[in-house]
């Protein structure tokens, strides 16, 4: 009967087509980003922010970086705390992504200080050797237009004040995606929450290495500590490192918790074994150059 | 009674400009592959791979897909109703407002004008653009099928009504947003709510724009290659009624273990499993079709590029369901294995039914003969082995890199940085590109074949004509 009626055959149609429509995907809108899953503490963006999320979204940055950090043990341990509902109330649209050709970058706020975020992004192989991260280093040479983002913050609703819009002028879209990725994940305190207690003393089991081994972990210094300290720990966007200014147990807690306020990331992803190597290098290593 | 005078011009039409974006959407993705493996190769701002990659996607969707999509339903459904179009006027006006919806589509992604909705990047203005496009083609349809001399509607039909509904509904939930400037918007969806309505956009344009349209095709081609008609009426109607219901309820498969409620991605993944069913119904029906005709797959290369478009159909019915579930999810999600896996539902499903569309139409619209066979066959390997190293070589890439996100040391750390992951990928990237490479060649024998075929091609033979009288 419906096959001889294609008016029928598409009511008939869209009504199958509208029950899990219904369900999956209008339903939802009764429970999400509703009080039950705001999270104090989560702020709308700056106008800064906001325009350094624009041109995050205008350079397709979402083709290779997601934004959602999954409740996994590999997932939490690599990127940070897991992500939840009501961090996101405030994306127009979201940017989850769905492909990771580069890193997660939700919980990426406050991880590096700005320094390296604009050296990464004029050279990214300055710090990653071998990555495929395109450089981003014109977008400096672009100014912000003030007048547009006071547009952009009144048809999303945000706060926002002409002191804030004023400043724009002054900046470049270069320091509004820093601005923006130093937002990310960053409006709940998991970073506090995280750190892991080191409890009992501390003891070095390498102590007594000699010269070759250490310069066996030399590559675990070249791929985590050098592209701020120097390849020769001479310094750069950190400070240059004298093995001597430390005890083993404060470099230890140093590395391993690392110093968030000054803009030296927690190392604790590498496990104390590899902290340990990188103390006894950092203290004691006397090859040419250190 | 005497044949209806189908149009076959607009027919022809839709076929090469669907063309001409099929090759700028593999030549696009060959550059990108490119870019992947060495950085030097992005020329900001227009030239980088964030904005050139939602021209290849796009440019293979709509440009592509969807351009077959206007070729074939137009197509079929002056045969299926033995009536001609409604209105050639509004067709002639849909092919114009497709190739400039095209043209802007890819001017603003250039421009970056990019809302960062995977498969709906454009802005507002084309937005629009696509809706008046997709009710013009609809109403085109719908009338031609209402003012139609054959009372019984095949199963092709079906499927093309339910795909004009969907994209329709689709399109445009997903586009709404409010507007800034003249291309710049806000979704009117936030955060998770955003995700949610997103992807189901983003899994169903693929069931009503990647798989219902190529099933009419399928339906259609098929039996008219092979002279033979379909095995199970009853299995087509089983398989089009559970697969246009099941379909809108799995979208949040894409988003398995995010902030997305639990249920939603319990009913997506339970959903995608019981999928199977209607899909394999199909790919089963198109079999058991070819019943004591399987010599066909020696003596007509129609039936070779069917046959193998509804394999890679079926694989890619069980691949999709297994990633579904959430524990594998958890491993592969976000990794190159997931691009494989689209990868053989585009160059191999979709469009190696598209050709044989084509293929079946060029006597037919041209009045000649296909140039050469041979060379038909070379584009058919061509084309199936570059897919194959492309997918392969991406899942492969997938796994080793799944494994190494997720190696631990004895003290509970994890043994691999992201950069040492990425690097061993570049191995991959390079079989895939030249996958890639391969592929984009047999398009252009493909091409060449249709270029000969209509400057230099032979009458057809009476054969030919007799299949068709069978309609």
């Amino acid at each position: 009967m419906w096959e001889k009626k294609p008016i029928l055959l598409m009511l008939m149609a869209t009504a199958a087509i509208l029950v899990g429509t219904t369900i999956t995907m209008i339903l939802p809108f009764v429970w999400v980003n509703t009080e039950a899953d705001r999270i104090e503490g989560v702020t709308p963006y700056t106008p800064l922010e906001q325009e350094g999320r624009d041109i995050y979204m205008r350079e397709g940055c979402n083709n290779c970086h997601t934004q959602t950090v999954r409740p996994l043990v590999a997932e939490v341990l690599r990127y940070g705390d897991y992500s939840k509902s009501g961090e996101f109330v405030y994306d127009r649209p979201f940017l989850w992504g769905s492909k990771r050709t580069g890193p997660d970058l939700a919980r990426l706020g406050g991880k590096y200080p700005d320094a390296w975020h604009y050296q990464h992004m004029e050279t990214p192989r300055s710090i990653f050797p071998k990555t495929n991260m395109p450089a981003y280093g014109w977008l400096s040479n672009n100014a912000l237009k003030p007048d547009k983002v006071r547009r952009k913050m009144q048809v999303l609703g945000f706060p926002h004040s002409e002191t804030q819009i004023a400043e724009l002028a002054s900046k470049n879209e270069m320091d509004a995606i820093i601005a923006y990725l130093q937002k990310l994940g960053n409006d709940i305190p998991w970073r506090q929450t995280a750190r892991t207690e080191i409890v009992g003393e501390l003891r070095n089991p390498f102590a007594g290495a000699d010269q070759a081994t250490l310069a066996a972990w030399q590559p675990l210094f070249q791929s985590n500590c050098s592209a701020c300290h120097g390849n020769a720990m001479q310094g750069g966007i950190g400070p240059a490192l004298v093995g001597d200014d430390y005890d083993e147990d404060i470099l230890f807690r140093l590395i391993y918790d690392g110093i968030p306020e000054q803009g030296m990331p927690s190392f604790a992803n590498l496990g104390t074994e590899r902290v340990w190597q990188l103390v006894n290098l950092i203290k004691y290593d006397r090859s040419p150059g250190n | 009674m005497g044949k209806p005078q189908y149009h076959t011009d607009i027919v022809k039409s839709f076929v090469n400009w669907s063309l001409v974006w099929g090759v700028v959407a593999v030549l696009v993705g060959v550059i990108v592959s490119f870019q992947m493996i060495n950085p030097d190769l992005n020329y900001p701002p227009y030239l980088t791979f964030g904005r050139l990659r939602p021209i290849h996607t796009n440019a293979g969707i709509y440009g592509w897909g969807v351009g077959t999509i206007f070729a074939m339903f137009i197509y079929m459904v002056q045969r299926l109703c033995k009536t001609p179009l409604w209105s050639l006027g509004l067709a002639r006006f849909q092919l114009w407002l497709f190739n400039a919806t095209i043209i802007a589509a890819a001017v603003t992604l250039l421009l970056g004008y990019n809302t960062t909705l995977e498969y709906h990047e454009m802005e507002w203005p084309i937005d629009l653009m696509i809706v008046v496009l997709w009710v013009a083609f609809s109403i085109n349809i719908i009338m031609t099928i209402i003012k139609r001399k054959e009372e019984q509607m095949y199963i092709s039909l079906w499927y093309m009504m339910a795909a004009l509904i969907g994209v329709a509904i689709l399109f445009t939930v997903n586009a709404l947003a409010v507007p800034v400037s003249a291309f710049k918007s806000y979704s009117i969806f936030a955060g998770t709510n955003s995700a949610n309505v997103q992807w189901w956009f983003g899994h169903n344009a693929v069931a009503m724009a990647l798989t219902a349209p190529p099933l009419a095709m399928f339906y259609y081609f098929l039996p008219k290659s092979t002279g033979v008609p379909i095995y199970s009426h009853r299995l087509s109607i089983i398989a089009f009624w559970s697969l246009i219901f099941m379909y809108l309820w799995t979208g949040a498969h894409h988003l398995l273990w995010t902030p997305i409620p639990d249920w939603i991605q319990t009913l997506a993944m339970a959903f995608s499993i019981m999928l199977i069913a209607p899909s394999w119904g199909s790919v089963i029906n198109g079999y058991m079709s070819m019943k004591g005709q399987w010599h066909q797959m020696r003596d007509n290369y129609l039936v070779k590029f069917l046959i193998l478009g509804i394999t890679f159909y079926g694989l890619q019915t069980l691949q999709g369901p297994m990633q579904a579930i959430r524990s594998f999810s958890a491993f592969i999600h976000y990794t190159d294995w997931v691009p494989g896996h689209i990868h053989m539902g585009t160059m191999g499903w979709v469009s190696l039914v598209s050709v044989a569309g084509i293929y079946f139409l060029l006597p037919r619209i041209y009045g000649r003969e296909v140039y050469s066979i041979p060379l038909a066959n070379l584009h058919f390997w061509l084309v199936v082995i570059g897919q194959l190293i492309w997918s392969t070589s991406m899942w492969i890439a997938g796994v080793l890199q799944a494994g190494m996100w997720n190696a631990m040391n004895a003290d509970g750390s994890l043994t691999y940085t992201f950069t040492e992951t990425m690097v061993e990928m570049y191995p991959y990237w390079w079989i895939r590109a030249i996958g890639g490479v391969i592929y984009l060649i047999g398009i252009l024998v493909f091409i060449y074949n249709v270029y000969m075929t209509v400057q230099k091609g032979k009458e057809p033979a009476p054969k030919l004509l007799e299949v068709e009288g069978r309609a």
